[in-house]
């Protein structure tokens, strides 16, 4: 399998880098669908200017990026469109041995099962084959390295990109099972842009789950590895906090960098569901709805977690969902991280409802992106609510593609326990339905 | 009973979380498939059509207050003078053969403008042979008159072409006279810069892009010495003759782009306030909208600004302006064999009425509409209006692709062999990909070709530079239709049945984002498009008929639309062609379209060469699926 895998990275590399050479690369660049004022490389080189001018990168109101990530680019800064590459390519590698290693622990866990008897009689043909699954770890891959939204942010240079090969590492670390990598890339996740800090509660349910350790509050082994991986994770998050500090001298990154992603103050139109509400609100409204609107993205994690608790795995690709239809700067290379993860639930195909609608909205909006841009900023014909419009409708049809998913996920689990074809008390065929 | 959240079904639930409604309701929507899409497509048309009607359109009324109830009053009086100055401007014309840079510099200096020149020079990509030109050179003169009585940080435009001949030399006279006249009132609070362009549009596009520092298209041009504000709104004038009959309004724009609603208000109004004929499309309004023949007016007045908007060239020297958001007219001076005649004092006093309002706005003009259509010059028909006509044919693009999605999901079901379905998939792709690489590609070369392989034709053809390109670009595109037809079978062997409903679903699909996407941006086009499109699109399988359908496919694509819409728009304009006029004019049409890509950066031949011919390749593929 490795030799698809490194002719996927060619084909990726090569693409990358021709469109690096066109003409495409500076109009890429501009777009606020592709880049937030978090993660262009505009503001990145702004502060690298600043920094050599021996001025704190962080005086004027620009530059957003934590202070690790100036320091990298320090270094780097004349070899960025490799460093970008590279990073894409990590993020592939790590999700593809992440995958990899899941599907095994996925089929083991099915045959135990199957040896035990568990599964009702009619539910075989929801049982998954070695040779479908096969195949899954290259198309996470493919799905991530050809997601056009992948290319894109990679040839704009948007830092996003880093930050998903962090999450991606993440991932891999924790499926591997150390807990302690998974704690320190987690604690740089969070590090570099807040949320990824709800992605602690799938960690460690992995972690409990891959040792036996039962999720029971009344158990003391279960305080005792969650307060181990609390430590281990806010211990690492303390070192690169401190870190940031002795580098910089100074703590100006803490408003410049948390402040800025939680008050969210820069209002650029971007594909997420914060500035044009921002922008329309009464001033002292401001402070309450900027929690109502946080709030949202944290919120999720605990019925999320209370529901799949026995499936961190899925629970981890929902939590990233959230995140980037949540966060208040969201671009299109966060959509590609959690859209990678679609071939892993391939076999939940059939019990998804929308998938078409959704897809074709995904679609749609994505071409509509650009043309309401030019309508209302260029042709001044259109107006802000034009391209909002598309905004909202491209956020609908991510939550209707996730909660499609946790439904068909949810439908599955069901049937393995209760047979797939379900009678109502008085015989006739039943459905399901979520509520 | 409830698990892990899922409960059998007791109770009705919302449309698309119930499966039992959503089954029945997909069901429904497959078995009518057919008929809800004749029917559909005949809304659509009936919709369209029923826009010209005036019980279903909205009278024009001004919007902007800054325009509406303030009161101006027009005191122009030398129409006289100006004509002379005009004889006198054409006589300096013909002594020095072009523009007469120097006169007219002299003569705004002598009325106390700043005056500055601008030198351009453009080599055209290949011959212009309508307007007879290859490398242009050319000067544009201007003069602005600074606002009096604000910071002058706004400015409007006065423009007239100097063209070729003995044409538009009126114009030039009423501009100068009226420079005269404004520079004695007082009451300007935005720089009024008069502007004398050489060789229409591209000296046009040399100033504003001087003026606005962008250099967009390549060309050479010296920078502008002088600037006012930010430019509000700009009109252009085209007078041939001392008297005149009507005065027309022109409005559409580069890429179909519209100026706001209240520019065609304002006009409207001053011309029925000062008694002027007033035309659009050249068509006079009438009041008879119940009678056969009043609808049948209106609806042509409609369909030529359907098509000319469609075209997506500038009708006339304001089209360039629309780019920069500035909104912009054209007024052109017609005179017919009417008795009624209108002098050029009339005129002027008409313009200078039309200036003092534009001098009143506090904003810019975006009061009123920017999408609209007009069957007459007091009706109009905004984007709420007619988007549901494009919108009914869009739907049938829908329905056709969750048909073939239904289609597509029944088949796998049937075999019930997790197996067959992976091994299918592999090849499913790549016979998906082939096709739409390969059109894509025939797509590049009709957009790039005929332009770099022109020296190459014109020495191995007796032809010249323009026919070479047009016939290059004509010859790649028919040879479009041989090359890309079963290209799958190369890589797939034999195609399947459910190869071309992957690909019929993926054209479907692609079709309905580019027709609405360029629905928004042009209406007119998106909606010609359509209409030529939709039916093909929603019929071809590889099932149907060979021969038939592929003469119906040739006759409704792009190509052919375009040569029917010539004569559509010489029949609506009252100069019907013969078959080998029309062939001549579809040539210099497709020629006028190249250029006017590669001059102002018109947006529809690439548009149809890269997008929408590749598309329709992608059925003439599915038509010939074996």
């Amino acid at each position: 399998m490795a030799a698809p895998l490194t002719l996927l990275l060619v084909v990726a590399v090569t693409i990358r880098a021709a469109l690096f050479r066109s003409s495409l690369a500076d109009l890429i660049a501009e777009r606020v669908e592709v880049v937030s004022p978090l993660n262009a490389w505009k503001r990145v080189v702004e502060g690298l200017a600043l920094l050599d001018l021996g001025i704190s990168p962080y005086s004027g109101d620009v530059f957003h990026e934590t202070p690790l990530i100036i320091y990298l680019f320090h270094f780097l800064v004349d070899y960025a469109e490799i460093t970008f590459m590279i990073a894409d390519g990590i993020t592939a590698v790590a999700l593809y041995i992440a995958v990899k290693e899941y599907n095994k622990q996925v089929f083991r866990k099915q045959k135990y099962a199957l040896e035990a008897d568990r599964y009702p009689l009619d539910c075989l043909e929801l049982i998954r084959s070695p040779k479908e699954m096969y195949y899954i770890p290259l198309k996470v891959a493919m799905f991530y390295l050809l997601n056009p939204f992948t290319i894109l942010s990679c040839v704009a240079k948007s830092t996003c990109g880093l930050n998903n090969a962090v999450i991606a590492l993440f991932i891999l670390c924790t499926i591997k099972g150390s807990a302690l990598l998974s704690a320190i890339f987690l604690a740089l996740a969070t590090y570099q842009s807040v949320y990824p800090l709800t992605l602690f509660a799938p960690a460690l349910l992995y972690l409990l789950q891959r040792l036996y350790i039962p999720v029971n509050i009344r158990r003391p082994s279960f305080w005792w590895y969650t307060l181990q991986y609390a430590f281990m994770y806010l211990g690492s998050l303390f070192v690169i906090i401190c870190l940031s500090f002795f580098l910089l001298g100074t703590w100006d990154f803490l408003p410049s960098v948390y402040g800025f992603i939680l008050s969210v103050p820069d209002l650029t139109p971007n594909i997420g569901l914060f500035w044009y509400f921002f922008a329309e609100m009464f001033e002292h409204f401001r402070l309450f709805f900027l929690c109502v609107f946080q709030i949202n993205v944290f919120f999720y994690t605990i019925p999320l977690s209370i529901k799949l608790k026995e499936h961190p795995v899925f629970l981890i690709f929902m939590q990233l969902a959230v995140i980037s239809i949540f966060k208040s700067y969201p671009t299109v290379g966060d959509i590609a991280l959690y859209l990678a993860f679609l071939p892993v639930w391939s076999h939940l195909y059939r019990f998804l409802r929308n998938v078409f609608l959704v897809s074709c909205v995904l679609l749609a909006c994505s071409a509509l992106f650009p043309v309401l841009w030019h309508l209302w900023i260029y042709a001044g014909s259109a107006n802000s609510n034009f391209y909002y419009a598309i905004t909202l409708l491209f956020n609908v049809a991510q939550i209707l593609l996730v909660s499609d998913y946790f439904y068909a996920y949810l439908r599955r689990e069901y049937h393995l326990t209760h047979g797939l074809y379900l009678k109502r008390k008085d015989g006739s065929e039943a459905t399901l339905v979520l509520k | 009973m409830k698990v892990q959240g899922l409960t059998i079904q007791e109770n009705n639930m919302g449309l698309l979380s119930d499966p039992n409604r959503r089954r029945a309701l997909i069901s429904m929507l497959t078995r009518l498939n057919a008929p809800i899409c004749v029917v559909c497509y005949m809304a659509g048309v009936a919709w369209f059509m029923g826009l010209a009607f005036e019980p279903f359109t909205l009278r024009t009324y001004m919007s902007e207050n800054a325009m509406g109830s303030t009161m101006v009053e027009e005191r122009f009086p030398a129409g006289e003078r100006a004509l002379a100055t005009g004889r006198e401007f054409a006589a300096h014309k013909k002594k020095v053969g072009g523009m007469p840079v120097d006169w007219l510099v002299k003569t705004m200096q002598s009325q106390g403008l700043e005056v500055f020149t601008q030198r351009f020079s453009r080599t055209l990509p290949f011959p212009d042979e309508n307007k007879e030109r290859y490398v242009v050179e050319g000067t544009n003169v201007y003069g602005i008159l600074r606002a009096p009585r604000a910071p002058r940080t706004e400015a409007l435009v006065l423009s007239a072409p100097c063209s070729p001949g003995n044409n538009n030399n009126q114009a030039v006279g009423l501009l100068l006279g009226l420079s005269q006249y404004f520079r004695n009132q007082i009451y300007w609070a935005k720089d009024i810069i008069f502007l004398v362009n050489e060789h229409d549009l591209i000296g046009m596009q040399a100033w504003l892009e001087g003026y606005h520092h962008t250099n967009t298209t390549g060309m050479d041009w010296s920078p502008l010495q002088g600037r006012g504000g930010s430019i509000q709104a700009a009109l252009s004038l085209e007078l041939s003759s001392d008297v005149i009959t009507s005065l027309d309004l022109v409005l559409e724009g580069l890429n179909g782009q519209l100026p706001n609603l209240d520019l065609a208000n304002l006009f409207y109004a001053f011309c029925q306030k000062i008694g002027v004929l007033c035309t659009i499309q050249g068509k006079l309004q009438r009041d008879d909208w119940d009678t056969a023949s009043g609808y049948s007016h209106a609806v042509q007045t409609m369909m030529l600004m359907v098509l000319k908007q469609a075209s997506g060239r500038p009708w006339g020297d304001h089209g360039l302006f629309l780019r920069y958001h500035i909104e912009a007219a054209s007024i052109k001076g017609i005179n017919s064999f009417r008795q009624y005649k209108t002098d050029a004092t009339t005129i002027g006093r008409l313009l200078e009425g039309m200036f003092r309002k534009l001098n009143n706005l506090l904003e810019r003009l975006h009061q009123s509409y920017f999408f609209y259509l007009m069957p007459s010059l007091s009706r109009f028909v905004s984007i709420g209006y007619y988007m549901p006509a494009f919108g009914l044919l869009a739907v049938i693009l829908l329905l056709r692709a969750l048909d073939l999605w239904v289609q597509l999901s029944a088949l796998p079901s049937r075999t019930e062999d997790g197996i067959a379905d992976i091994e299918q998939s592999g090849p499913g792709v790549l016979s998906v990909l082939t096709p739409l690489v390969i059109s894509h590609l025939t797509g590049v070369a009709l957009y790039t070709l005929p332009i770099r392989s022109q020296e190459m034709a014109v020495e191995h053809f007796p032809v010249f530079e323009t026919e070479a390109v047009v016939l290059t670009a004509i010859a790649i595109y028919t040879a479009g239709l041989a090359l890309p037809h079963n290209t799958h079978r190369l890589v797939s062997g034999e195609g399947t049945e459910q190869g071309w409903r992957v690909l019929k679903l993926v054209a479907v699909l692609y079709l309905a984002v580019l027709l609405g996407c360029t629905a928004l941006i042009n209406f007119s086009l998106g909606f010609i498009l359509a209409l030529t499109l939709v039916p093909l699109a929603a019929f071809i399988t590889p099932h149907v008929p060979k021969l038939l359908s592929a003469l119906f496919m040739v006759l409704l694509s792009p190509g052919c639309t375009l040569f029917f819409s010539i004569f559509f728009f010489q029949e609506l304009q009252e100069t019907p062609v013969n078959l080998q006029e029309g062939w001549v004019l579809f040539l210099s049409v497709i020629s006028q379209g190249i250029l006017d890509h590669s001059l102002y950066g018109s947006l529809v031949y690439p548009l149809v060469a890269l997008l929408v011919y590749p598309c329709w390749l992608l059925f003439w593929n599915i038509l010939f699926w074996k």
